[in-house]
């Protein structure tokens, strides 16, 4: 495979001879991909295989009195009809609360509603066929009787009184409340010299996968098994969820997770429709597939930051930024989800805002609260955008209320570069990170003071340029802290497992998966490195619980930083394996040699002395050859958590530039630049992707996507028409760069990027529109999406 | 996310169209670009689909009589590369960019569109700007409805259940036509939150027989004849404040009321400086 | 015959086809789930996404846009057709070496839509490369490689 850039950022110890670690290797699986030969759960066909499709409520909340499912049983083409009643013998609900969100709470939720539906799009029957087009005909036939509930819509009134209380058996419509005090914040706001506050509005929103969610469940009555094809990006945490809730044990489970039409988050959580879809096919005895057209993606997908939070800072006129102050109000739908809780972006923001700067007060309150709408549940960047958007929006106040640039109150207030290891506002806690440097570098790529010159040029021409600073701070590489210490099946470990075959190419397989981002490539890259073959004779294989090591998956960023640690260990250990057998059938010390290239070398000369291909057929076919008692072991399995850190904090910096027409209010995006520090680069191009992906879903949240429902609790523009997803004409190119710290944690020193981009976009962008518009006098912009109607009002214009 | 069932059946001829759909709850279909996506979402649910596409003599573009004809199957992209429509319909080939994208332009129809009626359309817009006609061919025979006359209400228009819209007509451009044409959509090739196809005559300073059409801001395209009367008066000031009472659009998802009034009279500023270029 | 049902006769990737399909199925259900071929996806069946997209009598289409039925006589190409006569092969390098798909959901309808304009020839700036590439969806590559790519098929093919 050829290496199409080559310019390692760091070159370390690690840097083997042949080593891919800090080089853009192409993915091993585009070609593939590119030819339409993927293998997508929607893709899958099996024998015998139905078709489900689900009658949804049509209103926020409403009683089910009765299911009337004659008629659709004789439709043509049905095989079977089946309420919330009859599935849950198969199934058990779930709720979704873990322990260490202290007090979480949250009711069950059954696989289709039982009784009560809680939101518009709720599941309460489903109907299976031959076909997708059949079982919709016949759930046209499905005749329910509702009684409609008031519904609970707006977060604000929730926790009124008046408000009724939608699972009365919880007492209230609270889910999760979190409080954190740090240093003294009233005394730090009372000796401020300025303080200034702002409430920011962030728009729910949602993932839309180009692959909506997709399953196909097949129960084999003989084998007693059940094989689920799942988008998923966490197969092991499935088998364990699907086994639980069917009463089967996890070894009578097998999750298949091929090729994955896009996840971001969206695709880690329990859906009550897939859950129904596996215990359809228990209950059925035959395959059953599932995939959610875009209608039913838009009011099931799990949403996310609906957030306001109330928020201040107490800065002195020197820029010394002493306090920050945040309310966080989020509602999260009527279930906290399954298994990860509903809780964990609210909890983020608390964690996060603040982050990059040295400031030692702090006070932070978070509520969550149950709503009659679609759950909200982890989407790319948990709370980022929001903890981000605060902070920046705030600091960026600060510096208008007090005359100073926006760069120079980040120079005197971000984390200093050599302050570290140290500790965030909310205490959480930092290895190393690079805000200094990588301001500078941002600065540095966009000529920051010509951007300042061009601008005060056009401005006089009555062309109105905004320029937008966000510095970040981003979770990945989780350690047990984030689920499993609450009492989740979620593993933080994973594991990779390294054979040499017959000819001398290895074969590694992974618990972490491939959702595009490139994991595969990464394992391949550290496992052909640290063994010691071209990256042509790897092979990885992903998503299979039968196949693969235990392991978490994809999120918060692990693959790379977790389970590529995992392959360089077990490179490393198969390498010691394999040159045990070299070294006797050569009969020289095994410390004496080393694989290069495919090829065992003496380590001191770099001669070749025998070829891999030669090594396993030795071992495979001739092992009578070598001396008694000598057992080659040509396997090997390494696992890998990260230990001394509970997270490997990244960080980095956003800036936009960007155009507002003041008459229409329109924006558009000129240049984005984002400078990040993920650690050890193990692949530059897949960093850089990852971030300019990530930068445009951040985009998309501060300039177009909203999910917005009426009072009544419906959706208004569940369809790809009105729900505005960034396409490439409004998007900016966008130019990345990197500043290296690598973790210690780890030998490979990575840290993940999946992240980063989403988490600063949205508050440089809002940053920019309001330098653009603060000499009109302008009102200044805290919510997203920014419209023209927001940015038309903001100039009082309308 | 999958149709109802329908029948299908191919119209060999336009007499054979109208008569396929003489059957109760048959539905013509031509480029199918708006039709297909709604009954993929089971919005509607036609007993039988009578498709046109098949027709000849409905894809032609031509100059007569000083009107250019547009056959109802032309397509988007066969108009926007259309000389004929340059030289002589130049607002419609202004319009065309700003339709859809590459592969709704290569299937979708202009006929499709006027008689899909979306009031946030560029074309039916255009057609009632330049004072345009729609040809219909129905079992009383054929027949010609000014394009003022054409756009009863959402989505409903002159055509009766077995009509077949066959062609448009536009008056040919000639040396004193002016023409203007702008639109606020959010994402390229979306619908309009606002737009505004406008035709006049050069006259001097201000233009004469203005039309300014909307589209985005009601039920069917909306003439702002307050607004005409004031820009042929003189006053572009005059014409952007008459809009208020031109104009009464409905919030949407997109914006409320005052925002579409709003970005209307900015549209106007701006199409009157098209209007007034040379 | 139901006028539910009807029999269609084209060309698919080259081969002829004769098959009995119903009324109301999509092309891209066609193509998919009669013929097997998946490597054109479904995204949202509404004509937002593109993910759908393939060739008939010569241009792009909306495969959810188009009905099986209305494809009598017509040549249909999809991505596995093009990918194996090697028309698009310079392009799926370029895609590669960029990294300009990452789930490659979207890559298929990307690829068909992308060849529509370079066949046009010239060298496209970047601009007119992202309004060509409007109506396809990508939610992981943020559009930037993609637009790398393009724009570089269209020079060495203008040098070429």
């Amino acid at each position: 495979m050829k290496i199409v850039q080559d310019m390692p950022p760091v070159l370390s110890a690690l840097d083997r001879p042949n080593s891919y670690i800090g080089r853009s290797v192409p993915r091993p699986n585009l070609a593939r991909l590119m030819q339409g030969r993927g293998q997508y759960v929607s893709d899958v066909v099996l024998p015998r295989m139905a078709h489900v499709a689900f009658a949804r409520s049509p209103h926020a909340h409403a009683r089910i009195r009765a299911i009337e499912t004659g008629r659709a049983k004789s439709a043509p083409g049905v095989i079977a009809v089946v309420t919330g009643a009859e599935l849950a013998r198969v199934m058990t609900p779930w709720v979704g609360v873990l322990t260490h969100l202290k007090g979480i709470k949250s009711a069950p939720q059954h696989a289709l509603a039982v009784d009560r539906a809680c939101w518009r799009g709720e599941a309460v029957c489903a109907v299976v066929a031959r076909s997708r087009a059949e079982a919709e005909d016949a759930i046209e036939l499905v005749e329910v009787d509702y009684e409609e509930l008031a519904p609970v819509t707006d977060a604000e009134t929730a926790l009124d009184p008046g408000t009724p209380v939608i699972h009365p058996d919880l007492g209230d419509n609270l889910t999760f409340e979190r409080r954190h005090e740090a240093g003294a914040p009233d005394t730090a706001f009372a000796e401020a010299d300025e303080v200034v506050e702002a409430t920011f509005r962030f728009g729910r929103h949602t993932g839309v996968t180009n692959e909506p969610r997709a399953v196909v469940a097949d129960w084999n009555p003989g084998e007693q098994r059940l094989t689920v094809y799942h988008g998923t990006q966490a197969p092991h945490m499935m088998q364990n969820l699907f086994a639980k809730h069917l009463a089967l044990e996890e070894h009578q489970v097998r999750v298949i997770t091929k090729d994955v039409g896009g996840s971001f988050g969206i695709k880690v959580h329990t859906y009550a429709d897939e859950m129904a879809t596996v215990a359809l096919s228990k209950l059925l005895k035959r395959p059953v597939k599932f995939v959610a057209d875009r209608i039913e993606s838009f009011v099931t997908d799990i949403h996310a930051r609906d957030h306001r939070v109330q928020a201040r800072v107490a800065v002195k006129r020197d820029g010394t930024i002493t306090a920050f102050e945040i309310d966080d109000l989020t509602g999260i739908g009527p279930y906290s989800v399954y298994p990860r809780t509903s809780g964990i972006e609210a909890n983020q923001v608390v964690n996060l805002t603040g982050g990059p700067y040295t400031c030692p007060n702090y006070r932070a309150l978070a509520r969550v609260v149950f709503q009659n709408k679609n759950v909200m549940c982890q989407y790319r960047a948990v709370g980022h955008p929001i903890a981000t958007a605060v902070t920046e929006g705030l600091v960026d106040l600060a510096a208008m209320r007090i005359g100073m640039d926006p760069v120079e109150i980040r120079r005197r207030n971000l984390i200093a570069d050599d302050a570290y290891p140290t500790s965030g506002p909310s205490g959480i806690r930092f290895e190393q990170l690079s805000h200094h440097a990588s301001l500078d570098k941002v600065l540095a790529m966009m000529d920051y003071r010509a951007l300042r010159a061009e601008q005060a040029r056009l401005r006089e021409k009555g062309v109105h340029r905004g320029i937008g600073l966000a510095s970040f701070i981003e979770v990945t590489n989780p350690s047990a802290a984030f689920y499993g210490v609450g009492g989740a099946r979620i593993s933080s470990q994973d594991g990779v497992t390294i054979r040499l075959d017959a000819q001398g190419a290895i074969i590694c397989h992974t618990g972490v998966t491939e959702q595009g981002q490139g994991a595969e490539a990464v394992i391949a890259q550290v496992a052909a490195s640290a063994f010691g073959v071209p990256i042509a004779r790897v092979r990885v294989v992903t998503g299979d619980t039968d196949n693969t090591p235990y392991g978490g998956g994809t999120w918060a960023s692990r693959a790379a930083g977790i389970g590529g640690e995992a392959a360089w260990q077990a490179g490393k250990a198969l390498r010691a394996n394999v040159l045990a057998v070299a070294g006797s059938i050569l009969q020289a010390a095994p410390e004496s040699l080393d694989i290069r290239n495919g090829t065992v070398i003496d380590r001191e000369t770099g001669r070749e002395r025998i070829g891999l291909d030669e090594v396993a057929r030795v071992a495979y076919f001739r092992p009578d050859t070598l001396p008694p008692g000598f057992q080659a072991e040509l396997m090997a399995t390494r696992h890998y958590v990260p230990r001394a850190w509970p997270f490997a904090f990244t960080n980095g910096i956003q800036a936009s530039l960007l155009e507002v027409d003041v008459e229409t209010g329109f924006i558009t995006l000129l240049k984005h630049w984002c400078v990040e520090d993920c650690g050890t680069v193990i692949n530059p191009q897949l960093v850089d992707e990852q971030v300019r992906g990530g930068v445009v879903q951040g985009l998309g949240a501060v300039l177009f996507e909203h999910c917005l429902y009426d009072e009544r609790g419906q959706l208004l523009n569940g369809n790809m028409a009105d729900y505005l997803v960034p396409m490439a004409c409004e998007m900016p190119d966008i130019a990345v760069g990197h500043v290296v710290s690598p973790t210690a944690d780890s030998e490979l020193g990575a840290k993940g990027a999946g992240e980063a981009g989403t988490a600063g976009a949205p508050a440089c962008v809002m940053n920019a529109v309001n330098d653009a518009l603060a000499p009109l006098g302008a009102a200044t912009i805290t919510e997203m999406p920014i419209t023209p109607s927001v940015v038309l009002r903001a100039l009082g214009r309308v | 996310m999958k149709p109802p069932a329908f029948a299908y059946a191919k119209a060999r001829a336009l007499d054979h169209a109208i008569e396929l759909l003489g059957v109760d709850g048959a539905r013509l279909l031509a480029g199918g670009q708006s039709l297909i996506a709604t009954l993929n979402m089971r919005l509607s649910s036609p007993s039988l689909l009578v498709d046109i596409n098949g027709i000849g003599g409905l894809e032609g573009i031509a100059l007569r009589d000083g009107r250019l004809e547009i056959g109802a199957l032309v397509r988007h992209v066969q108009a926007e590369r259309s000389a004929e429509i340059a030289r002589h319909a130049p607002l419609i080939a202004r319009a065309m960019p700003h339709i859809g994208h590459a592969a709704i332009r290569n299937r979708g129809t202009l006929g499709g569109s006027i008689a899909f009626a979306d009031p946030a359309a560029e074309l039916p817009a255009c057609l009632v700007a330049l004072g345009g006609e729609v040809e219909i061919a129905g079992p009383e025979g054929r027949r010609t409805v000014a394009a003022d006359d054409f756009f009863k209400d959402l989505f409903e228009t002159a055509l009766g259940p077995r009509d077949v819209l066959t062609a448009i007509r536009v008056p040919a451009a000639t040396a004193d036509t002016r023409v203007g044409f702008a639109e606020l959509a959010r994402r390229h090739g979306d619908y309009a939150m606002v737009g505004l196809a406008a035709a006049a005559r050069a006259d001097g300073k201000a233009p004469k027989d203005p039309r300014l059409v909307y589209f985005g801001v009601g039920t069917t395209p909306v003439r702002a004849r307050k607004a005409e009367a004031a820009l042929a008066g003189g006053s572009l000031d005059q014409a952007v404040a008459a809009l208020a009472q031109d104009l009464a659009p409905q919030d949407d998802v997109q914006a409320t009321a005052a925002v579409k009034t709003h970005l209307a009279g900015v549209l106007l500023r701006r199409v009157a400086q098209q209007l007034e270029a040379a | 015959m139901s006028p539910h049902l009807v029999d269609i006769r084209l060309t698919v990737n080259g081969e002829p086809v004769n098959e009995r399909v119903e009324a109301r199925k999509t092309l891209v259900d066609f193509l998919r789930d009669d013929l097997g071929l998946t490597g054109s996806h479904i995204g949202c069946e509404h004509g937002v996404c593109g993910a759908c997209t393939v060739r008939v009598d010569g241009v792009v289409v909306r495969g959810c846009l188009m009905l099986a039925a209305q494809c009598d006589g017509a040549r249909v190409e999809t991505i596995e057709g093009v990918s194996d006569t090697g028309e698009i092969a310079d392009l799926q390098e370029a895609f590669e070496k960029r990294n300009a798909l990452q789930c490659g959901y979207c890559t298929p309808g990307m690829l068909l839509t992308a060849q529509e304009l370079l066949a046009r020839g010239g060298v496209p700036d970047r601009s007119a490369i992202r309004e060509h590439l409007a109506g396809n969806y990508c939610r992981c590559t943020g559009y930037h490689a993609i637009v790398d790519a393009v724009e570089s098929v269209a020079e060495t093919r203008s040098k070429g």
